[in-house]
């Protein structure tokens, strides 16, 4: 009984501030109001922030299921190269590497694009999805492929009609690692978009505090911080199941 | 493999996959390479191209805009010389430090309170890792509200309870800052760790511990004895990535403290931004992200040999 007790005041004190926000966001309907006339308007962050997200999740899917797919079931020279390269993106801290990839993306004329965030965005999620998804492929009974190899399919119609549908379950669990990871993070939007009307809802908000300096609108800024959040939480709720599965299976022995 | 794609023969006449001939082997590396491909074309341009640039770019005079010119070692010899960036090597160690120790031990306690399956426990650790769902930019902006002395609940709280008398200068002092954004990164990052460490706790076989309980150990004896050295190698695991990642620290100081005040919460990497971007010095900011690479390579190996 007293491990309930213990449980119940340690949830109280994490579900708090989440509570606390969502109330003090509503308590003047006009925050929100005010939070969508902010600079852009938060419909522009917003569309920003999801643009990216379906873009790096799309991206992380299409990258790493092809390449979990070739690196479960063939044999090329330089296979295991590439497969350390990839997973040396981990070791390798992601602020140090984001400078240069700043001028890169400059010579590639994509400074200041949300593609070129999406794409920056798909690196950092690649040693994790590959890892993830070449486990999945790999554990795909043969017989299934064979099957269809025999029917007269290639093996990219084998890949696309019947083995995709079989590892669906980690393609949703990389899915809600990509969409989280863009849609929340900070630092690689604040230093490769520079113009506001590019910028994603996190970069958005916090500028809010520094423009507004000494008149900061602290219910404005929960209500941002709740069109950040809810999205996040909904999504966390839903596919719980396969964070957690995801979390066993790859993103720690990666 | 089989390799039967354009053979309609019966199923005994399958002749098996290590006879294949060997054009269609050739055609099967081709196949594998065009499926890795894009992986391949990802990790050369968006990985191993920029590690090759951020040397090149320490060894440069890298201005913002304009042409760089070639100066080494000068950007390294610079940084000796940045009383911002040593006072932030010390400041982030000590960061580190005392992040990674608290973090630790709460992680561990809401492990071994969510251990064990029973009414309502899905619950709890849905709860502790819900702040894990939010991004740290929210979480930094959800506490720099929550902390406020005019607009925030936890000063009337914690007066009303008689624990204070005066609003608490959360952000307002060097020591008070550092103290606020460990609870933020404890508020944040304990389900996460939770989960690390849940996930070792269930590789824990049950029998282990029937086999300590029947010798007469008691609680604490099993703890000691058998949890903490069977789980070793997922603490050794929560503990490189708690490190790492505070070493690493920005959004919390960028969005939270702003590095105040006077530059008392000023991190590694925040010192790196602001060579960059306020300071125009790609090329310093180069130097310093390489330095701090290395380093924290070296420390990832090093942790990772003793801690196996």
């Amino acid at each position: 009984m007293s491990r309930y007790l213990t449980l119940s005041a340690l949830a109280v004190l994490f579900l708090f501030p989440l509570v606390w926000s969502g109330y003090a966001s509503m308590e003047e309907p006009s925050n929100y109001l005010e939070m969508a006339r902010f600079g852009e308007g938060v419909g522009t962050y917003t569309t920003n922030s999801a643009l990216v997200s379906f873009m790096t999740v799309a991206g992380t899917l299409a990258v790493s299921a092809l390449g979990g797919y070739g690196f479960a079931r063939f044999d090329f020279p330089g296979k295991n190269l590439l497969f350390l390269a990839t997973l040396a993106i981990l070791m390798v801290p992601y602020a140090t590497i984001l400078i240069p990839l700043y001028v890169l993306l400059g010579y590639l004329g994509l400074q200041n694009s949300l593609v070129g965030l999406s794409l920056v965005f798909v690196m950092f999620q690649l040693p994790f999805a590959l890892f993830m998804m070449r486990n999945a492929f790999e554990a795909v009974p043969r017989e299934l492929e064979e099957a269809a190899l025999v029917d007269g399919c290639g093996t990219f119609r084998a890949f696309s009609r019947i083995l995709l549908h079989a590892v669906r379950p980690a393609l949703i669990t990389v899915g809600l690692f990509a969409f989280l990871a863009s849609w929340n993070d900070f630092f690689a939007p604040l230093i490769l978009l520079n113009d506001g009307a590019s910028f994603t809802l996190p970069v958005a908000v916090v500028s809010m505090t520094s423009q507004t300096m000494g008149a900061i609108d602290y219910g404005m800024l929960q209500s941002g911080v709740m069109v950040m959040a809810i999205p996040c939480l909904i999504l966390f709720i839903v596919l719980q199941r396969h964070y957690v599965r995801g979390f066993m299976s790859g993103a720690l022995r990666g | 493999m089989t390799l039967t794609s354009s053979r309609s023969g019966t199923r005994s006449g399958r002749r098996p996959a290590h006879s294949a001939p060997p054009a269609r082997w050739r055609s099967r590396k081709v196949q594998g390479w065009l499926y890795a491909a894009p992986t391949a074309v990802i990790v050369g341009v968006l990985f191993l191209a920029p590690l090759v640039l951020v040397v090149w770019m320490s060894l440069n005079r890298w201005p913002l805009l304009g042409p760089a010119r070639f100066n080494a070692p000068d950007n390294y010899l610079k940084i000796a010389d940045n009383a911002l960036f040593v006072d932030a090597v010390f400041f982030t160690l000590k960061y580190t430090a005392i992040t990674t120790v608290l973090l630790s031990a709460v992680a561990l306690g809401l492990a071994l309170l969510v251990q064990e399956r029973g009414p309502g426990i899905g619950f709890f650790r849905t709860a502790f890792f819900l702040p894990g769902a939010v991004g740290f930019a929210a979480a930094g902006l959800l506490f720099y509200g929550m902390l406020n002395n005019d607009f925030g609940p936890v000063d009337p709280m914690l007066q009303a309870l008689g624990i204070t008398s005066e609003p608490v200068k959360w952000i307002g002092t060097p020591d008070m800052a550092l103290f606020s954004t460990i609870a933020l990164v404890l508020w944040r990052f304990a389900g996460f760790n939770m989960l690390i460490l849940l996930t070792g706790l269930q590789a824990i076989p049950v029998e282990v511990y029937e086999a300590a309980r029947s010798d007469g150990a008691g609680r604490w004896q099993i703890f000691t004895r058998i949890t903490l050295p069977l789980l070793r190698p997922t603490l050794a695991l929560m503990l490189i990535l708690s490190v790492t990642g505070s070493l690493l620290a920005f959004d919390q100081f960028f969005v939270f403290t702003n590095g105040g005040p006077d530059n008392s919460t000023v991190s590694m990497v925040m010192v790196i931004y602001r060579a960059a971007f306020f300071r125009f010095d790609l090329g310093g900011a180069a130097a310093m992200s390489v330095v701090l690479l290395v380093a924290l390579v070296g420390l990832n190996t090093l942790m990772m040999r003793r801690l196996r």
